[in-house]
C-alpha cells in the first residue's frame, strides 16, 4: 500500500469530526471495497455504543460474506449454521430476557435456507432484531442466484439472466414478514449515500429501542450492492442498485407499530 | 412413570434452563409432560415447541452458547434432521443434552422400538471428526438418572451428551426414584463456570465468540487435535458398564438398552438348561468399554451380541475381541423385539453349536 503523508499538526481534538467507534475492532474488514456490509456493521455498532448496551448485547453471525462479523464487531457473538440465526436468537433471548439480541443475515441465509426460521421467529414475535442484507446474490460462494435475484438479473447460476418461468420468482420476504402479527417494526433501508446511511442508522436504532418494549420482532432490510458478484465497479453497482433494485425493493417503512 | 416422562421430570429437577423440541412418536411425552408441568412457574425453565427439529437443535446451540443447561429430544428421523446442528455443537464445544427414543428405520420406518441408530450415535452422525458422549439407559430409572448425569458430563467436557434410549424404554412404565430439585445456574455461576459463554461483553474481558469456523487449515487441525484429546480423556475416564452373571460364565451376551433386559431373562432360561452365560451391558456406548470386553475373552468361549438392529455394535465388540473368540450377532429389527427364547436359541445355534 502506498505511504500516506499525514499532517499530524491538524489532527487535534478540536478538529476531529469523526472517529471509528470503539465497538468496531481494528481488524481490516474482509468485505470487498465498495460493499455495503462495512457501512452497515459500522452503524449497528454506533447504535450499540450510543445506547450504551455493549455489555447487554449478543449478536449472531450467519453463513455467508458476514460469517466473520465477529472479527469486526467488538461484542459477544455466536456464529450460526446457515439460515438458523433466528432459532439461536430465539433461545438466547428467551433464556436471557434482559439482553439485546440481534441477527445479521444475508438474502441466501434469511430468505432461502433459513426461510422457516425467519418466518417462525417473526410470527412468534420474538423480541429480537433481524438485520437483513439484501444484495440479490450469493456473494461469498461466488455470485450465484439468490432468492432475491431480480428477474432477468445475471448470476453464475443464471448466466443468461433469471428466467422466472424456469427459476421462479424473487421473494419479497420483507413484505411477507410485515404481514405477520409478531412483527412490530419492518423497514427497508439502504446505505449508498450519506442521507441513506443516516436513515438506516435511525431505523436500526429504533429496532434496538423496540427490544425494550417486548412487543415483537423488529426487521430491518438493507438493500445493498455486491459489486464483485454483480461484476461492476462500486460506483456502477450503486447506480445499478438505484435503477434496478430500488424499484423492485422500494425503500421506507413497511410496518410501524407502537 | 413412563421413561419419557421420567426423563423430563428428572431434567427439570437437574436444573435445566431450556427445552426445545418438535413432536415425534415415540418421544412426544417429553414435551407434553414438560408443558403440563409449567416448569416456567416451577423453576423458571423455558420450554418451547419449535417449528422443526432443525430449529430446535439450533435453539439448543444458541442457549448453550450463553452457558445455560439446555436440551432437546426426538426420535430417529428427527435426530437425523438435527445432525447438522449436533456437528456445529461439537465443533463449537457446547454442552447440551439430547435424547433419542430410537424407532425403526431407515426413512420414516416405523414407530416401534429399535436400536438401529448405534452407528449414527457413536461414530459421528453429522459431518466432521467428532464424538458424542453416549449413555444407553435400560430402565426408566436410568432415563431419570441419565438426565442429571448427562448435564454433568456435558459441562465437564463442553460436549453434547446423547441419551440413546428407544421406543420401549421411553414408553414403558416403572417405579422410579427421583432426585430432589437442584437449583438452576445463577448468573454469577454462569460467569464463573462458563467464562467462555456469550453473556454480553463487559469492560473487564475480551469479547466471547462461539464458532466452529477456522478458515486457516493449521488452526483447524489444532482444533481437531484438541477435540480428539478430549475424546481420549472421555475414553480414559467415563467408561460405564454393568456385568451380570459373568463370574462363572462360559459364554457372554453383549447388549445395551432394551436388548440387555431381554438378555437377562435369556440368562435365566439358559442357566436352567445348564448353559453358563453372562451379560456385559455397555452403559456408555461412546466411550465404548472395549478394554472390559477384551479382558472377558480370557474366560468366555464365545460372545453373542444382541441388538435390535442388523448388526452395528457387533463391529465394536469384534474390534475389542480381535478374533480371539467367536463373536456373532443376533438381532431382530424393523421394530420387532426379540423374545428371550429366540436369544437362547441363537446362542445355542450360533455360538455353542456353531
Amino acid at each position: 500500500m502506498a505511504e500516506v503523508n499525514i499532517n499530524t499538526e491538524i489532527v487535534q481534538p478540536e478538529n476531529l469530526v469523526y472517529k471509528r467507534t470503539e465497538l468496531l475492532t481494528p481488524n481490516a474488514l474482509s468485505y470487498c471495497p465498495g460493499c455495503g456490509h462495512g457501512t452497515t456493521h459500522r452503524i449497528i455498532m454506533e447504535v450499540i455504543e450510543e445506547m450504551g448496551i455493549q455489555a447487554e448485547t449478543i449478536g449472531i453471525a450467519p453463513v455467508g460474506c458476514s460469517v466473520l462479523a465477529y472479527d469486526f464487531m467488538n461484542i459477544d457473538m455466536q456464529q450460526a449454521a446457515h439460515g438458523r440465526a433466528p432459532a439461536l436468537a430465539t433461545a438466547v433471548k428467551r433464556l436471557n430476557p434482559d439482553k439485546f439480541v440481534f441477527t445479521y443475515q444475508g438474502d441466501g441465509d434469511l430468505a432461502a435456507i433459513g426461510t422457516a426460521e425467519t418466518i417462525h421467529a417473526c410470527n412468534r414475535g420474538e423480541n429480537i432484531v433481524i438485520i437483513f442484507i439484501n444484495n440479490g446474490i450469493y456473494g461469498m460462494t461466488g455470485g450465484q442466484m439468490a432468492p432475491t435475484t431480480l428477474p432477468g438479473m445475471k448470476s453464475s447460476t443464471s448466466p443468461y439472466g433469471r428466467d422466472v418461468a424456469m427459476m421462479g420468482n424473487p421473494l419479497k420476504i420483507t413484505e411477507l414478514v410485515a404481514q405477520l402479527p409478531g412483527t412490530l417494526y419492518v423497514t427497508r433501508q439502504a446505505v449508498h449515500t450519506p442521507v441513506a446511511v443516516r436513515k438506516a442508522k435511525k431505523a436500526i436504532r429504533k429496532a434496538f429501542e423496540n427490544t425494550k418494549l417486548n412487543k415483537g420482532l423488529s426487521f430491518v432490510e438493507v438493500v445493498s450492492n455486491c459489486n464483485s458478484g454483480w461484476k461492476m465497479t462500486p460506483r456502477k453497482a450503486n447506480e445499478w442498485m438505484v435503477d434496478n433494485m430500488f424499484p423492485f425493493y422500494p425503500l421506507g417503512d413497511i410496518k410501524v407499530n407502537e | 412413570m413412563k421413561g419419557n416422562e421420567a426423563f423430563a421430570e428428572a431434567a427439570i429437577r437437574a436444573g435445566a434452563d431450556g427445552y426445545f423440541g418438535y413432536p415425534i412418536t415415540p418421544q412426544s411425552e417429553v414435551m407434553e409432560y414438560l408443558m403440563a408441568q409449567k416448569p416456567h412457574e416451577r423453576t423458571g425453565m423455558i420450554v418451547l415447541q419449535a417449528e422443526s427439529e432443525i430449529a430446535a437443535i439450533n435453539m439448543v446451540y444458541g442457549g448453550a452458547a450463553t452457558g445455560k443447561r439446555v436440551m432437546t429430544s426426538s426420535s430417529s428421523p428427527g435426530i437425523s434432521l438435527k445432525q447438522e446442528g449436533i456437528s456445529y455443537l461439537c465443533g463449537a464445544e457446547l454442552p447440551c443434552l439430547i435424547m433419542n427414543a430410537v424407532r425403526g428405520g431407515p426413512g420414516l420406518g416405523t414407530i416401534q422400538p429399535s436400536q438401529s441408530d448405534y452407528f449414527q450415535s457413536t461414530k459421528g452422525g453429522g459431518h466432521g471428526d467428532y464424538r458424542l458422549l453416549v449413555l444407553a439407559p435400560s430402565s426408566v430409572q436410568e432415563m431419570a438418572d441419565f438426565a442429571g448425569l448427562g448435564f454433568e458430563l456435558a459441562f465437564k467436557y463442553r460436549n453434547p451428551v446423547l441419551v440413546l434410549s428407544d421406543g420401549a424404554i421411553g414408553q414403558m412404565m416403572e417405579k422410579v426414584y427421583l432426585e430432589p430439585q437442584k437449583p438452576r445456574f445463577t448468573d454469577e455461576e454462569i460467569l464463573k463456570n462458563t467464562p467462555w459463554a456469550t453473556t454480553g461483553k463487559t469492560p473487564d474481558r475480551e469479547r466471547n465468540i462461539i464458532t466452529s469456523l477456522a478458515l486457516e487449515s493449521a488452526k483447524m487441525e489444532q482444533h481437531n487435535l484438541a477435540l480428539q484429546a478430549k475424546y481420549r480423556q472421555m475414553e480414559a475416564e467415563e467408561v460405564r458398564f454393568e456385568k451380570i452373571g459373568c463370574e462363572d460364565a462360559d459364554y457372554a451376551f453383549v447388549a445395551y438398552g432394551t436388548s440387555a433386559r431381554i438378555c437377562q431373562k435369556a440368562i435365566q432360561l439358559a442357566r436352567e438348561e445348564g448353559i453358563k452365560v453372562g451379560l456385559m451391558r455397555p452403559i456408555t456406548l461412546f466411550p465404548f468399554p472395549k478394554k472390559i470386553i477384551s479382558e472377558m475373552v480370557a474366560r468366555v468361549k464365545g460372545i453373542l451380541v444382541v441388538e435390535m438392529s442388523a448388526g452395528q455394535m457387533v463391529e465394536d465388540v469384534k474390534l475389542a475381541v480381535e478374533g480371539r473368540v467367536k463373536v456373532e450377532h443376533f438381532g431382530r429389527f424393523g421394530g420387532i423385539i426379540p423374545s428371550p427364547v429366540e436369544v437362547v436359541e441363537a446362542l445355542k445355534k450360533q455360538i455353542i453349536g456353531g
